[in-house]
């Protein structure tokens, strides 16, 4: 299973939430506003600062201490 | 007692503006998640029943992760609401259905407001209204909230529920089978007595490490049950860390099974207004810049439109009722001493503070069009590098932002934070950002020693005042409130055209503050300042011997090494602390009575040069906020102290800008 930390995701491409390594209570808060195991996220915008993500059709700005500790599943 | 219904739903769902077009109230909405903090009442009318209805802070979930998440569940808990309207944002349906889920488990009567279906529409979301709500197993009522559709029948659907008895029983949400049996073991054990919260909710609660329910379990339970409850709770929830996460996979696969028949939307790909404008807005390098630009063209065109095409309005106005006052006191032969009080007191007090309308009245339109637009969300994005330098994160730029406005609202606004050293510091730097308040003091000023740079200075002491808040914060964060950097999270809502009414209702906000202050603070202020002025009797009004030139001549000296010993000052910058615009209050009053008819303006000119003018500014910038911040960091902080230390130490940094700006001038040849 190809997994990427979110912040080595180019912009514009699509992956999997597999696992989020954060600590307790920002894993359980990342997966409360929809990044649980199996998301379909998008990234809008990776370059400096915060990631933008698109997921089901909303962005949300992960700051990129954060999105360094999603693994993304990138395998359609 | 009339019914209560809850509002529940998402941050930036629309909750309030339903509660606003329900109600008829007034509250501030805005295009960004976390504008209200508080827990907001109003009534209105459905046939011939009058109903109460609560708007609940925006929250994601009803865990216990921050104050406005345990207000919210606090309240659905106690039984006190009727009925729940869990407002669901049509455009982002699965992630607000998650906190439908949670609600339904908790036993409430739920009807959802299926909220900005026009806005789903337009983005070629379809949507099943009839499938939804027969899965959900509750009514389901499309509404636009801004364009007041569907109201009718969304009372009708929460009247109608009303009677009923709840449907528990109906609702089973299945978390897989290795979880499920181990709630149906927990639910064992609290279904009992002394428990009054549905035994289902209360075990996956406790599976999800809910430390607030499991006191609460424990408190509540005998001997005899709590030994029981022990021994299956350790056995169920032992090597279970992922237990909580498998919880919300299991909310959200009912959530998809719910929403897979009901909804369906377009594939993405296209490019949005939205995304196109964030990849300048958010650029990495011109994102902060045009952040700097958009504030500074804000004041640019409040100068514009407020002072030079308004400014006289309200100006004339003062002068016109200060004029007719005196002539009717004098047909009247009101006594000698009630024709000073009208002229120094009201109208060179009072009154000048009025005449400052037009320009906060622009200035608050100008914040209201970005608020509204959802730019603000991308200025706490822009500013999340900065702010983590100095030891926050970009979200902690919100309550100052808000602080803008008003610094009590900035410090409420803090409780959306869910660390505490953030909160804290929030709280703490939030009476550095300019509040409406100061504007009077500034406008003064600049009137009479900066007219052509009016947008300039007002726009430096704003970044001044970030500036000092952000090494505040870089010195809090390395001292007093030590700790992990947290982190950043923040959902940017899509860019929204402003609606006029909005905009005009968040100015209003404002201003309406300003007016109340006005009519209630100032004038009281005023009038003490104005009795102390005259007495003791016999003396010169507003000489330094009366008891407010004493006062002031004993204040005084403290402000020598930053240019403005003079005690009117000091008299001024005492009162700005029941409230900023008494400074200006003051200042009007005092040197109205110095010579009969003499503008506030001239006053100042006389009395203060243009580095003892900056120097000044800088002081009322940053000093001591006013009482009503005070009592607000008291409660929320829980702790007087803190609002003692707050009263401390702004005023040590405020005078320490001051002498530095007057004392830097001078040496730079500028006094």
């Amino acid at each position: 299973m190809a997994c990427l930390p979110l912040t080595s995701l180019e912009t514009g491409m699509h992956g999997r939430v597999a696992r989020i390594a954060a600590g307790h209570s920002a894993t359980r808060r990342l997966y409360e506003m929809g990044f649980n195991t199996g998301a379909d996220v998008v990234v809008v915008k990776n370059d400096r600062g915060p990631v933008i993500v698109g997921l089901r059709g909303h962005k949300v700005a992960l700051g990129r201490g954060l999105a360094e500790k999603m693994l993304i599943n990138t395998e359609q | 007692m009339s019914k209560i219904i809850a509002l529940v739903g998402n941050p930036n769902c629309g909750k309030t503006t339903l509660f606003n077009a329900l109600t008829g109230a007034n509250h501030h909405v805005g295009n960004w998640p976390g504008v209200t903090v508080e827990r907001k009442e109003g009534q209105f009318r459905h046939g011939n029943e009058v109903l109460t209805i609560v708007d609940l802070p925006g929250i994601y979930s009803l865990g216990a992760f921050s104050e406005d998440e345990m207000v919210a569940r606090d309240f659905i808990l106690s039984g006190e609401p009727d009925v729940v309207i869990n407002v669901v944002d049509a455009t982002n349906i699965e992630r607000n259905l998650y906190l439908t889920t949670q609600l339904l488990e908790m036993g409430a009567k739920v009807v959802v407001a299926l909220n900005m279906v026009d806005e789903a529409n337009s983005r070629k979301i379809s949507l099943n209204t009839g499938a939804l709500s027969r899965r959900l197993g509750v009514p389901v009522v499309p509404t636009v909230a801004s364009k007041r559709k569907g109201l009718e029948e969304l009372a009708e659907a929460a009247v109608s529920l009303m009677g009923l008895a709840p449907k528990r029983s109906r609702y089973h949400l299945s978390y897989g089978e290795s979880i499920d049996a181990k709630v149906a073991e927990l639910e064992k054990v609290v279904h009992v007595e002394g428990l009054v919260y549905p035994p289902r909710w209360v075990a996956v609660k406790l599976l999800e490490g809910d430390e607030h329910v499991l006191r609460m379990v424990e408190g509540s339970l005998s001997s005899q049950e709590l030994e029981n409850f022990r021994r299956v709770y350790e056995e169920v929830a032992a090597h279970s860390s992922d237990l909580p996460l498998e919880i919300v996979d299991g909310r959200y696969r009912f959530v998809h099974a719910v929403t897979s028949s009901a909804v369906r939307r377009p594939s993405e790909g296209v490019l949005t207004l939205t995304d196109r404008l964030d990849r300048v807005l958010t650029h990495r390098y011109w994102g902060l810049p045009l952040f700097a630009l958009i504030m500074f063209a804000v004041f640019q065109l409040t100068f514009a439109l407020g002072q030079d095409l308004l400014g006289g309005l309200v100006a004339g106005g003062v002068e016109f009722v200060g004029e007719a006052l005196d002539g009717l006191l004098l047909r009247v032969s009101a006594p000698d001493w009630l024709r000073s009080y009208a002229a120094e007191g009201l109208i060179g007090g009072v009154g000048v503070v009025l005449e400052f309308i037009p320009l906060i009245v622009i200035l608050y339109m100008l914040m209201g069009l970005l608020e509204d637009s959802g730019y603000m969300a991308r200025a706490a994005y822009v500013m999340d590098n900065t702010m983590r330098a100095v030891g926050l994160q970009g979200k902690t730029f919100i309550p100052l932002i808000v602080g803008f406005g008003c610094n009590v609202p900035g410090v409420m606004a803090a409780r959306t934070l869910e660390n505490k050293k953030d909160r804290m510091i929030a709280i703490l730097i939030n009476p550095f950002m300019s509040c409406g308040a100061k504007i009077p003091i500034y406008l003064a000023f600049i009137a009479a020693f900066f007219p052509e740079q009016g947008a300039l200075v007002m726009f430096s002491l704003y970044v001044l005042g970030i500036l000092v808040a952000l090494l505040m914060g870089k010195v809090l964060s390395s001292t007093l409130f030590k700790g992990d950097v947290s982190h950043f999270l923040l959902e940017l809502p899509p860019y929204r055209t402003p609606t006029l009414r909005n905009v005009l209702r968040n100015m209003w906000d404002n201003v309406s503050g300003f007016l109340a202050r006005a009519g209630t603070v100032i004038f009281v202020v005023v009038s003490l300042l104005w009795v102390l002025s005259a007495l003791p009797a016999g003396v010169e009004p507003y000489g330094p011997e009366s008891i407010l030139g004493r006062i002031g001549s004993l204040i005084a000296p403290i402000f020598a090494p930053a240019g403005f010993g003079n005690w009117q000052a000091a008299v001024g910058l005492f009162s700005g602390i029941a409230a900023k615009e008494a400074v200006v209050a003051t200042l009007g009053m005092v040197y109205a009575g110095v010579e009969e008819g003499i503008e506030l303006v001239s006053a100042l000119q006389g009395a203060f040069t243009p580095l003892t003018a900056l120097s000044f500014l800088v002081m009322t910038l940053l000093y001591t906020p006013c009482v009503a911040t005070l009592a607000t960091i008291r409660k929320e902080t829980g702790s007087a102290k803190w609002a003692v230390f707050s009263a401390f130490y702004s005023f040590a940094i405020g005078w320490v800008g001051a002498v530095l700006v007057f004392q830097v001038g001078r040496i730079l040849g500028l006094g």
